[in-house]
C-alpha cells in the first residue's frame, strides 16, 4: 500500500524531471500516468488495495463537494427568504469508528457540511452529538449519515 | 473561457460570505448562527482562494500557498465551531423555541464535565417543558 504510493510519487517526480517543467499540471499528469503504469505492472495479486483506494478517495472528494454545495444552497435559500423552513435539533449519533483519527476525520467532515454541527464527543468515544438544522426524523438522519458519509469514509481509511 | 470560470467561482464565493453575514443577523438562536457562519464563510474563502490559484497558473508559489491556506482553514474551522458550540451548550445558552429534539439534555455531568453516551445513564434529565434548555419565546434567544 504505502510502497505503491511512494513508487507512484517517484514516477511522477521522474516525469517532472524528464519534461523539465515544475508545475502542478505536469506533476498531476505524471502522477496519473504513474498510477496506470503501476497498475499494469502490478504482479502482486494479494496487495491491490492501493489501486482500488485511490479512485475511491477521488469519488469521496466529489461526493463531499456535492453534499457541501447542496446544503449551502439550502441554507442560503433559507437565509434570504423571509420564512424559516428549518427544524433544528440535537441528535445522538452512534459511531462505528475505532481510532481517534477516524473520529477526528468524521467529525471534521460532518462539521464542514452546512446544517450539521458537532457539539461534543462522548467520553467513551461511542457517540457524537450533532446539532442538525433540517431534522425531519432523527432515525432517518442517522441512517442517511451512516450509509452515506461514514460508510464511504471507513472504506477509505481501513 | 478561463475568465468565465473565474467570474463564476468568485461570485459564488462572495455570495457565500454575504449569506453568512446575513445569516448572523437573521438566524433565531446562537447555535444556528454559529452553524450558518462557519460553513458558509469557509466555503466562500475556499472558493476565492481557488480563484487566486487559477488566476496565476504559471506561478507555483501562489497555488502552493492557496492550497495550504485552504487545508488549514478546513481543518481548524470545524474545531473552533465545535469548541464554541460545546461551551455555549455547557453554559446553558437556550435553544430556539422551534427545536424539535434535544438528545444532549441531561447527558453532561456538570461537576466532572464528563459526557455519557448511553441515554439510560442520563444524570439530570429535565422532566418538563419548563426546565429544559429549549426556549419558550423568541426573546430568550435574541
Amino acid at each position: 500500500m504505502i510502497k505503491n504510493f511512494l513508487m507512484n510519487l517517484l514516477l511522477s517526480f521522474i516525469w517532472v524531471a524528464l519534461t523539465g517543467t515544475l508545475s502542478y499540471s505536469s506533476f498531476v499528469f505524471g502522477f496519473i500516468l504513474g498510477f496506470f503504469v503501476l497498475w499494469i505492472m502490478n504482479r502482486n495479486e494479494e496487495d491491490r488495495r492501493y489501486f482500488y483506494r485511490l479512485p475511491k478517495i477521488f469519488s469521496f472528494v466529489f461526493y463531499f463537494l456535492y453534499l457541501v454545495l447542496k446544503a449551502n444552497i439550502q441554507v442560503a435559500y433559507d437565509v434570504i427568504t423571509p420564512k424559516y423552513f428549518f427544524r433544528p435539533g440535537i441528535v445522538r449519533y452512534p459511531m462505528n469508528t475505532e481510532s481517534d483519527f477516524e473520529i477526528n476525520v468524521l467529525s471534521t467532515l460532518i462539521s464542514l457540511t452546512p446544517g450539521t454541527l458537532i457539539l461534543d464527543v462522548s467520553e467513551d468515544k461511542k457517540a457524537l452529538y450533532i446539532h442538525v438544522m433540517y431534522l425531519t426524523d432523527p432515525e432517518a438522519f442517522i441512517n442517511e449519515l451512516k450509509t452515506g458519509m461514514e460508510r464511504r469514509l471507513l472504506e477509505i481509511l481501513r | 473561457m478561463i475568465n468565465i470560470i473565474l467570474a463564476i467561482l468568485s461570485t459564488a464565493g462572495a455570495l457565500a460570505i454575504l449569506f453568512a453575514s446575513i445569516g448572523i443577523l437573521r438566524m433565531p438562536d446562537f447555535y444556528l448562527r454559529l452553524s450558518v457562519t462557519v460553513k458558509a464563510s469557509s466555503l466562500g474563502v475556499g472558493l476565492l482562494l481557488i480563484c487566486a490559484a487559477i488566476m496565476f497558473p504559471d506561478d507555483a508559489s501562489v497555488t502552493t500557498k492557496s492550497i495550504a491556506i485552504i487545508f488549514f482553514l478546513f481543518i481548524t474551522a470545524p474545531i473552533a465551531a465545535h469548541m464554541i458550540g460545546r461551551a455555549a451548550y455547557f453554559t446553558g445558552i437556550p435553544l430556539w423555541k422551534g427545536t424539535i429534539v434535544d438528545e444532549l439534555d441531561g447527558m453532561y455531568n456538570k461537576e466532572t464535565h464528563e459526557l455519557k453516551s448511553d441515554p439510560k445513564d442520563a444524570i439530570h434529565k429535565s422532566t418538563g417543558k419548563e426546565d429544559d434548555q429549549i426556549a419558550e419565546t423568541d426573546e430568550e434567544t435574541r
